[in-house]
């Protein structure tokens, strides 16, 4: 078994399961380990209201909670049952930017991302994630379609 | 077309009589209320003996001098780590998701940062002239120590509930913080200042708000009923606080501060056209500073209208802003102390002098020619402006001697920091209901609705009394809260020795920069 880790730009969207999918067939075929990371979008500098500001604590735990049972718990047992060695993380921030701290803290040697990503207006405008990684990842990076 | 003509006219003819009503009712209310609470706003406001400057100004501007040689300067020595804790170089990368100090400095600005800076910096200089903008940014850095010590203690005497939620403010650094400390009283002033949080709200923070977003309004579109204004501005408030509709307050919290960001944009673009000009316009305000430039009552009377505005546009000493800072996620409330210190910074040094310096530099306070001095307009006991204007429409006109479309923007900037406000209050006063009468959703859909129906009230009628009432309250609210902020100004210090010291020693880490 490789020491090597693959990290998973997981977005969770269990009607897309092909990233995840093609990632454990790579992680088999290689014996590496998989890092599953899943970042919910948040920006210290949004602006809030009074009622927000008070119910955020209280909701960033509810959403943890829920990230990690219905995205992250369910990937990692998928992950357990086809025999791969897997990890999970959920951040909050900036997608882009926390893939990447996490890729280099735990040295992984490549990335995966589905293709699909987001497809709004600002990701149009933006860019989006898979090209946010595909252009500043320190790795190679695998754009799953 | 003619259904539609005949349905107008039918509507107009059922509105009269309700208006002409609301008209007798008005005239009630103001009779009641004058009789009533005229000795108590007379009180409040009342001048000190042989000024026009009222005690609660004072009061507070003591308040800030206290506060500021107790903490030693804290506002100047502090300044840097302000910057850097809402910059979040302090902050723990694993606490991401949770408020973050720049949340709750904007969110607790978004409160303050409205009228007082517009329509108040306008009054402040048309009676008290150019010095009077010295003395304001004077009071404005002396009250950044005052917010730096009720926000410090809001975060430090919070509750925090099992599901997550944060209340604080100073109810509870009262109850608490007395009882730390040994202090008989605790829960009367918490009951006292709760219900003057609660009249405050509906009164300056709401009432206030709607009346003179309207006044804005007919003044740029033509004169029409204030009920029309009031009842859009109830609907849209009731469908954010009691709807639940989120993505209105979302979309004013976003607006709103760049209404302010464009404000100063604008204020500096118009400095920069008049470049050659700003030399002498500081020389304005520090001559007439300390010899009024020929307003009324010389120094003194640029020097009470300074300080007045400046205590009335950033709620320091207020309570308010204790309420909206103590939700932020912090181990140290101290941080929190540091941050809310920006904010009379922001409102007052920055966005206040702005607005004075527009309106000295464009000219539209009257000159004599002769003297240099301005020319007092005795009969309306103020400067004698180009057009004869005064409050916001002085701060329209001078904007408009650069931007001739000024004034429209002004009008809808107005009407949303109103409505910013508005939201915020909602919040206050809802905040000081539940501390009274207890949590639950019937008790607080009451508040809401009471907040909402004077809305209108206030936006449709010229209320004087009752306004007048309203912000004898909020005042009122400063009384007990400058107390309890002397009687508990030493575990602030304690909290910031501590601070400072593990600061020093590496203990508290840097994560950033």
């Amino acid at each position: 078994m490789s020491s090597e880790t693959f990290v998973v730009a997981f977005e969770g969207d269990p009607d897309d399961p092909a990233v995840l999918d093609y990632a454990m067939i790579r992680a088999k075929a290689e014996g590496a380990k998989l890092l599953l990371v899943h970042v919910l979008e948040w920006s210290a500098y949004s602006f809030l209201t009074p009622q927000e500001v008070e119910e955020r604590h209280g909701r960033r735990k509810q959403e943890l909670s829920r990230a990690n049972e219905v995205v992250m718990a369910p990937a990692l047992q998928k992950c357990e049952a086809a025999g791969v060695v897997a990890d999970g993380v959920i951040r909050y921030g900036q997608v882009v930017e926390l893939i990447l701290e996490e890729t280099r803290k735990a040295s992984a040697t490549v990335i995966y991302v589905g293709r699909s990503g987001s497809q709004s207006m600002a990701a149009r405008v933006f860019g989006s994630v898979t090209l946010g990684l595909a252009q500043l990842a320190p790795v190679p990076t695998v754009i799953v379609p | 077309m003619f259904n539609r003509i005949a349905s107008l006219v039918a509507l107009v003819a059922v509105l009269l009589p309700v208006q002409a009503a609301a008209q007798g009712i008005d005239e009630t209310i103001n009779t009641i209320f004058a009789d009533y609470t005229g000795w108590y706003v007379a009180l409040i406001f009342a001048d000190l003996p042989g000024t026009n400057f009222s005690w609660i100004a004072l009061w507070l501007v003591v308040a800030a001098l206290v506060f500021t040689i107790y903490f030693g300067a804290i506002q100047l020595r502090g300044f840097a780590h302000s910057i850097s804790l809402v910059k979040g170089d302090y902050s723990d990368p694993d606490d991401a998701g949770e408020v973050s100090h720049f949340q709750a400095l904007a969110t607790a600005l978004s409160g303050t940062v409205g009228l007082g800076n517009i329509a108040g910096v306008a009054v402040a200089v048309g009676i008290g002239g150019p010095g009077a903008t010295f003395w304001m940014v004077m009071a404005g850095l002396f009250g950044m120590a005052t917010k730096f010590t009720e926000c410090t203690l809001g975060v430090k005497y919070r509750n925090e509930y099992p599901d997550g939620r944060v209340s604080g403010g100073p109810m509870y650094y009262m109850v608490k913080g007395f009882k730390e400390r040994g202090l008989p009283g605790g829960k009367v002033f918490a009951i006292l200042f709760c219900i003057f949080t609660i009249l405050g709200a509906l009164g300056g923070g709401n009432m206030f708000q709607a009346n003179q977003a309207h006044a804005q309004l007919s003044g740029v579109l033509g004169d029409y009923p204030g009920w029309i204004t009031g009842l859009i501005l109830a609907v849209v408030t009731f469908l954010v606080i009691v709807g639940g509709i989120k993505s209105i307050a979302q979309v004013t919290e976003k607006v709103v501060p760049f209404m302010g960001i464009f404000y100063v944009g604008v204020s500096l673009i118009i400095l920069l056209m008049n470049f050659d000009q700003i030399g002498w316009a500081f020389g304005r305000i520090f001559e007439g500073a300390f010899t009024g430039l020929g307003v009324l009552g010389g120094f003194t009377g640029a020097l009470i209208q300074g300080f007045r505005r400046a205590a009335f546009s950033n709620e320091a000493g207020i309570g308010s802003a204790a309420i909206a800072h103590s939700a932020v996620r912090t181990k140290e409330p101290v941080t929190e102390g540091y941050v809310a210190l920006l904010e009379p910074f922001i409102d007052t040094v920055v966005i206040c002098t702005m607005t004075a310096l527009v309106i000295v530099i464009t000219g539209v306070l009257n000159v004599d020619p002769e003297t240099g001095l301005y020319v007092w307009n005795a009969e309306a006991g103020r400067i004698s402006t180009a057009g004869e204007v005064a409050g916001v429409e002085l701060t329209s006109a001078a904007y408009a001697q650069a931007f001739s479309w000024f004034p429209a923007l002004l009008a809808i900037a107005v009407v949303l920091f109103a409505f910013s406000t508005m939201i915020s209050w909602s919040y206050y006063g809802l905040k000081a209901w539940t501390y009274m009468f207890g949590e639950g959703a019937a008790k607080e859909t009451i508040f809401k609705l009471i907040f909402c129906l004077f809305i209108v009230i206030g936006a449709s009628a010229n209320l004087g009394p009752v306004i007048d009432f309203s912000d004898a309250m909020l005042f009122s609210m400063a009384v007990v809260n400058v107390i309890a902020l002397y009687l508990l100004m030493p575990i602030v210090k304690r909290e910031l020795a501590s601070y400072v010291g593990r600061l020093k020693s590496g203990e508290i880490k840097r994560f950033k920069g």
